[in-house]
């Protein structure tokens, strides 16, 4: 078992594409890292880095107590599950499970035993003999993964593991993916774009951003107190509500409405500064009578979300989308009023993007 | 009477429906067979009309000159009992099977293998240019080829002593066949080269990836992942390779089959023995003998192809 260090880690692609960016990350021993962000942020850029698939351009690597930055990918204790799971055609289950003992020299009975263990510990009992072409999607996904856990790896890397699985499917490989982790105890980084995975598998969350990390925390952390609009803006099913505002005698003016400052914000902001202002679409009321902190507003678009519905509100000029339950849904057109709830509201400076307070 | 009356609808239905099935252009055999006719009579002409006339041929004793030109005799199967004892004609399938090992199975297919994996992680310029000399050898027409080769190696004046510093030395004469051998791995291991590069790009770089994250060495790479991973191409080259190598006769241009047939590979054997030699009836016998032994050799593929297959 290990963690995982990295100090100013920089991959520059021939070209002078920077996939990661000076990135600084301390993923502890034993721990379900996930690794967030839009398409082309670099998050597999820098999953290869640590695998030691891509040589890493300046800054450092330690896994365990070892440096490793310039080691083989073969010596760093390090396994890793491919998006199209790269399994061997040509061999049975049993060989590519075994595959890795081959190479370790482990003789043939022995390793297949070892495999046939692991095979029944991820549920694939009576497959064994079959070759990749003749398994389903979510079977050829727990065979890289037992490949992968066959030689008890310090360190598990997967690459957008479950994105080729139907719906149903990945939610299922989820929990299963979770349950594995935690029986092995295994320090896990997993690669996702999709930010409902990494809140729901990881013990901590990198969000990145054009190569560099923008925030590392919990997935509370991520979700409650987003760093900056970005990571506000990308975390959460529905994004976070940000509207410009402008400071105006310790409250805040957004269009023509007025609302408090968010609690802790009043000393950390000046007259006149511009400034963004957050609020979840879950924690905004819809009411139909007005009552004190209350923005009028008119719905104009609402979307089915099966137990809530999604509306967007015009107050004033500007738009904003309010979670509202089932049984209140109105219909487009109604008038009424929007209740932020003032402790879940957050502040950005509008210059830097920057979370204020 | 009654049931023909009633028949008809019934087959006006079925009868279009069965036309169409087998018969897609509407047009019927007769007009169908019409329009592939002058297809057919080509090939009819160039190629199973020679065909043929070689069997038939190799059952006269056929002469380019004398008696025999202008009444060739039917001999039976003398000419065959002629070739098969006559140990020049062993000499000569001995050659040609050093041949073919050599140059093709070897040479070509090894060296083409090396090249594309080795030019594989290069790009730009470099890779342009060793895949462009590679390619210039492909399709420098023969004649060329064969000239080059003879300025190559020529005694006197020839590049090879000239860059060796060893005038004098007549490669053609003290090594004929080491000569030829490397001349068609010259000539030909461009194709083998550009079939091996699309075939290794072929390949999943994350496979590869696989088997480097747990350590494999780069021959376990191969071994495990590349190889079988192109084994489908290996076949077909070798399939290729060694029908092409069996029956080329451009060494011929470089060392015409001497010094004394030392390089008197089957081609050659059978040009020697027909035009130069006159005895077209036995050459035509010879020729027959060598298109059976292509026919065993690309059965022989197509056997191990679909054992592989079946697996
Ligand atoms: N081999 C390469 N050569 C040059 N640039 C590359 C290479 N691979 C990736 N990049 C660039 O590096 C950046 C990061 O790519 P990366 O594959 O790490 O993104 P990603 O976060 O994994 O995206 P996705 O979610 O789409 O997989 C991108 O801008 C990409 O264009
Ligand atoms: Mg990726």
């Amino acid at each position: 078992m290990a963690g995982i260090t990295a100090t100013q880690l920089v991959k520059e692609y021939p070209g002078g594409v920077r996939g990661v960016d000076e990135v600084d990350v301390e993923i502890r021993d034993g721990e379900f890292f996930a690794l967030l962000g839009p398409s082309g942020c670099g998050k597999t850029t820098l999953l290869r880095s640590i695998a030691g698939l891509e040589a890493i351009t300046s800054g450092s690597l330690v896994i365990g107590d070892r440096d490793v930055t310039n080691a083989e990918p073969g010596v760093r204790g390090v396994a890793m599950v491919f998006q199209d799971y790269a399994l061997f055609p040509h061999m049975d289950v049993g060989d590519n499970i075994a595959y890795p003992l081959r190479i370790k020299r482990v003789k043939r009975d022995e390793r297949r035993g070892t495999a046939a263990k692991v095979a029944d510990g991820l549920s694939l009992q009576g497959l064994i003999e079959r070759r990749p072409g003749q398994l389903s999607g979510g079977q050829q996904q727990r065979v890289a993964l037992a490949r992968a856990v066959a030689t008890r790896p310090d360190v598990l890397l997967l690459d957008e593991p479950l994105s080729n699985l139907d719906a149903r499917l990945r939610l299922e490989a989820r929990t299963f993916l979770k349950e594995l982790q935690r029986d092995l105890g295994v320090t896990t980084v997993f690669v996702t774009h999709d930010q409902a995975e990494a809140l729901a598998l990881a013990d901590r969350i990198a969000v990145m951003r054009a190569g560099k990390l923008q925030q590392i925390g919990t997935p509370r952390e991520v979700f409650q107190r987003p760093n900056n609009t970005f990571v506000a803006g990308f975390i959460g099913s529905n994004p976070m509500n940000l509207l410009p505002a402008q400071v105006r005698e310790s409250r805040l003016a957004v269009g023509d409405a007025t609302v408090s400052l968010p609690p802790g914000t009043e000393q950390l902001v000046r007259e006149g500064q511009d400034v963004v202002w957050g609020i979840r679409p879950e924690y905004v009321r819809w009411v139909t009578a007005e009552e004190a902190g209350a923005i009028p507003a008119e719905v104009s678009v609402v979307e089915n979300l099966g137990a809530s519905v999604l509306i967007v509100v015009n107050a004033g000029d500007r738009k904003l989308q309010v979670a509202v339950p089932e049984d209140q849904e109105p219909a487009p057109g109604d008038r009424g009023w929007i209740v932020p709830q003032l402790s879940k509201t957050l502040l950005f400076d509008a210059e830097t993007t920057e979370r204020i307070g | 009477m009654t049931s023909s009356t009633v028949t008809p609808p019934a087959g006006r239905v079925t009868a279009p429906r069965r036309r169409r099935a087998d018969d897609v252009a509407g047009l019927g055999k007769a007009r169908a067979g019409l329009f592939v006719a002058p297809a057919l009579i080509i090939i009819g002409i160039f190629l199973l009309f020679p065909a043929v006339w070689t069997v038939w041929l190799g059952m006269t004793d056929y002469r380019l000159t004398g008696l025999q030109a202008a009444s060739p005799e039917f001999v039976g199967l003398e000419n065959y009992t002629e070739a098969l004892t006559d140990p020049a004609f062993w000499n000569s399938l001995w050659l040609t099977l050093i041949f073919v090992v050599a140059s093709g199975i070897v040479g070509q297919t090894l060296i083409g293998f090396g090249l594309a994996w080795s030019v594989r992680n290069i790009t730009g310029w470099v890779k342009a240019l060793i895949e462009g000399l590679v390619l210039a050898a492909w399709v420098i027409p023969a004649s060329v080829a064969s000239f080059l080769w003879l300025a190559l190696l020529d005694r006197r004046t020839g590049t090879v002593n000239a860059l060796l510093g060893t005038e004098g030395a007549a490669w053609l004469i003290d090594h004929p066949m080491e000569a030829i051998i490397l001349f068609n791995i010259w000539v030909g291991t461009a194709f083998s080269m550009q079939l091996f590069s699309s075939a290794l790009s072929a390949v999943p770089p994350s496979q590869i990836e696989s088997a480097k994250m747990v350590g494999a060495s780069g021959w376990q790479q191969l071994r495990d992942v590349i190889v079988p991973n192109i084994k489908g191409h290996i076949l077909t080259n070798t399939l290729l390779i060694t029908l092409w190598t069996f029956n080329t006769f451009t060494p011929y241009l470089v060392t015409a089959g001497g010094p004394n047939g030392k390089t008197e590979i089957l081609s050659v054997y059978i040009y020697e023995t027909a035009i130069p030699g006159g005895q077209l009836g036995l050459g035509a016998a010879i020729s027959l003998i060598m298109l059976l032994i292509n026919l065993v050799i690309a059965l022989g593929y197509v056997r191990v192809a679909q054992g592989r297959r079946k697996r």
